[in-house]
């Protein structure tokens, strides 16, 4: 399958079309990150976002056009999406931890039940997880006994104990108190410190500059112009752009 | 689904008020009853004695269906019938029409097409007919006895009627089953596909068991209408406690006994459903809340 070295692409999109009925989605978006990159999309709602993130871990099929993780086609029928979403971790805004299971068995559910690893290695790793996002003590707590920004914290461990390559975030702060929203900034910038390859859908303009090496920024379903943060954000060529980035900072 | 509606439209109490609550809830309509019931009784005790008294040698009419109440019960000795075969057959017509329903309410929500368009059909042919059409129609279908290989199984009335009554409860427990599922957030879906589950992986450990709490008052409260609906089985030729109590009825002849025999027969169905009532409400409080 793969003639894919780290060199090239880890996530190439290209061209990528998507409509929901009448409602064109996404218009031929291309975009490349490269391992260990962490981009941040911005852009007004509807704009196609999240659908984009959706379709790179083949939630959502595409219509026409290339997404390629680690070389290999996403939407190609013959791809075990499964497998593929071994490879691609997902954090979503409403979190959707599993209400019925602790912190500890959210986390531990899908290497245990997917890639059947022995119990006792998976929880040793997850304990440590919860360490990472700084909930040690809160293993036997239900999602319904923390608070959002621990329920968060708790979904991006949950994502990493399947050890992905690649992790998505769908405006993962944007149900936050903003109180919150800080201690899960902080556990996504040090996640990025230690080399993960992050595709970010944010609305908080802020983190996106900080942590960002590249700035993509959407509109109607086309990627208006992209750059690294220290230019984008104060040389914005496109009248769009300016216009959104007016109006947020 | 409904849990959750009855859970916006009541201010939530805190749990401890609310059990409080329930206990005075249970309280007063239980009062009520209980105290409608021992009128009933002073009236039948006043007339019996008013019989005793006017006819002489006739027995009373409470020692008349005390003299009944274990046929009606139990049915006729070295026979299995009465108010216990009414709960047998209910146990039983639940449990097929749950096995059933629940494989059927999965076909409604298959990713399949075809199974999903049959499943939807079956349930809604079941879910909107008359039991007793159902009962008999059944009846007529499932042969008396049944061969295998040599031998002949009989099927007797009651398990064919069972079974005629497990059909409307396996389609209203697999609109329950389809009704628990979709009203999971697809957030849920989401994050287990993500995280690698198959459909089915998914559906089993995610969320199956997020729906049995939310399935159990609703099937709870089709066992109750079940059980009530159980003397529908005299019609075809059962010993229910419906039946004997329409057989004794006969052997005494005497039209004062008619009301009191089936006033009996109705606290039998009650003292039996109303606690399965209030239970049922009470879990259907308690799950509300906690979504």
């Amino acid at each position: 399958m793969s003639t894919w070295t780290p060199e090239q692409p880890i996530v190439a999109i290209a061209d990528v079309h998507k409509s929901f009925g009448k409602v064109d989605v996404l218009k031929g978006v291309s975009m490349d990150v490269r391992k260990g990159e962490v981009v941040c999309i911005i852009g007004p709602s509807g704009s196609g976002k999240s659908t984009l993130l959706r379709c790179v871990n083949a939630l959502v099929p595409i219509d026409r056009g290339s997404i390629r993780v680690e070389g290999q086609e996403v939407h190609d029928p013959a791809v075990d999406k499964l497998e593929l979403r071994k490879k691609v971790g997902m954090v979503f805004q409403q979190y959707n931890l599993f209400p019925h299971k602790t912190a500890l068995e959210n986390i531990m559910m899908a290497p245990v039940m997917v890639l059947k690893r022995p119990k006792a290695e998976v929880e040793a790793q997850a304990r440590q997880l919860m360490r990472k996002v700084r909930l040690d003590g809160k293993e036997d707590a239900y999602p319904g006994e923390l608070s959002g920004g621990q329920q968060q914290r708790v979904a991006i461990a949950r994502s990493l104990a399947m050890q992905p390559d690649v992790m998505l975030f769908d405006e993962v702060t944007a149900a936050l108190d903003p109180e919150t929203v800080k201690e899960v900034l902080v556990t996504i910038r040090e996640l990025a410190e230690d080399g993960m390859t992050c595709m970010i859908v944010t609305h908080e303009m802020g983190f996106a500059r900080e942590i960002g090496d590249e700035i993509y920024f959407t509109d109607r379903g086309v990627i208006v112009e992209h750059g690294p943060p220290a230019t984008f954000f104060t040389e914005a060529r496109d009248p769009r752009t300016r216009a959104f980035l007016s109006q947020i900072l | 689904m409904s849990g959750r509606v009855f859970a916006m439209l009541r201010p939530v109490a805190a749990p401890v008020s609310a059990e409080g609550g329930f206990r005075a809830a249970l309280f007063t309509p239980t009062a009520l009853v209980f105290a409608c019931i021992a009128f009933a009784s002073l009236v039948v005790a006043g007339e019996a004695w008013a019989q005793l008294r006017a006819a002489g040698p006739k027995p009373g009419l409470l020692e008349t269906l005390w003299k009944w109440t274990p046929l009606l019960l139990i049915g006729p000795p070295r026979e299995f019938g009465g108010f216990a075969l009414n709960i047998a057959v209910s146990f039983l017509a639940m449990a097929i029409g749950t096995a059933f329903g629940v494989v059927l309410g999965l076909g409604q929500i298959s990713i399949h097409a075809p199974v999903r368009r049959v499943c939807w059909l079956v349930t809604q042919f079941f879910r909107n007919s008359p039991w007793l059409v159902l009962l008999f129609f059944v009846m007529l279908l499932i042969p008396f006895q049944i061969r295998i290989g040599g031998t002949a199984i009989p099927l007797p009335a009651w398990l064919k009627a069972t079974f005629g009554l497990s059909l409307p409860v396996m389609a209203n427990v697999s609109e329950i089953v389809r009704g628990a599922v979709n009203s999971i957030p697809s957030g849920q879906w989401e994050s287990a596909e993500s995280l690698a589950f198959g459909r089915l992986q998914t559906l089993w450990r995610i969320i199956l068991p997020q729906c049995v709490k939310r399935m159990i008052p609703p099937w709870m409260n089709w066992y109750a209408i079940l059980t009530m609906s159980t003397p529908l089985i005299s019609i075809v030729g059962v010993n229910d406690a419906m039946t004997l109590a329409q057989d004794a009825l006969a052997a005494e002849q005497r039209s004062e006994l008619l009301m009191p025999m089936y006033a009996m027969l109705l606290l039998f169905f009650f003292v039996y459903c109303y606690p399965i009532a209030r239970w049922t409400i009470r879990l259907e409080r308690r799950y509300a809340v906690k979504i």
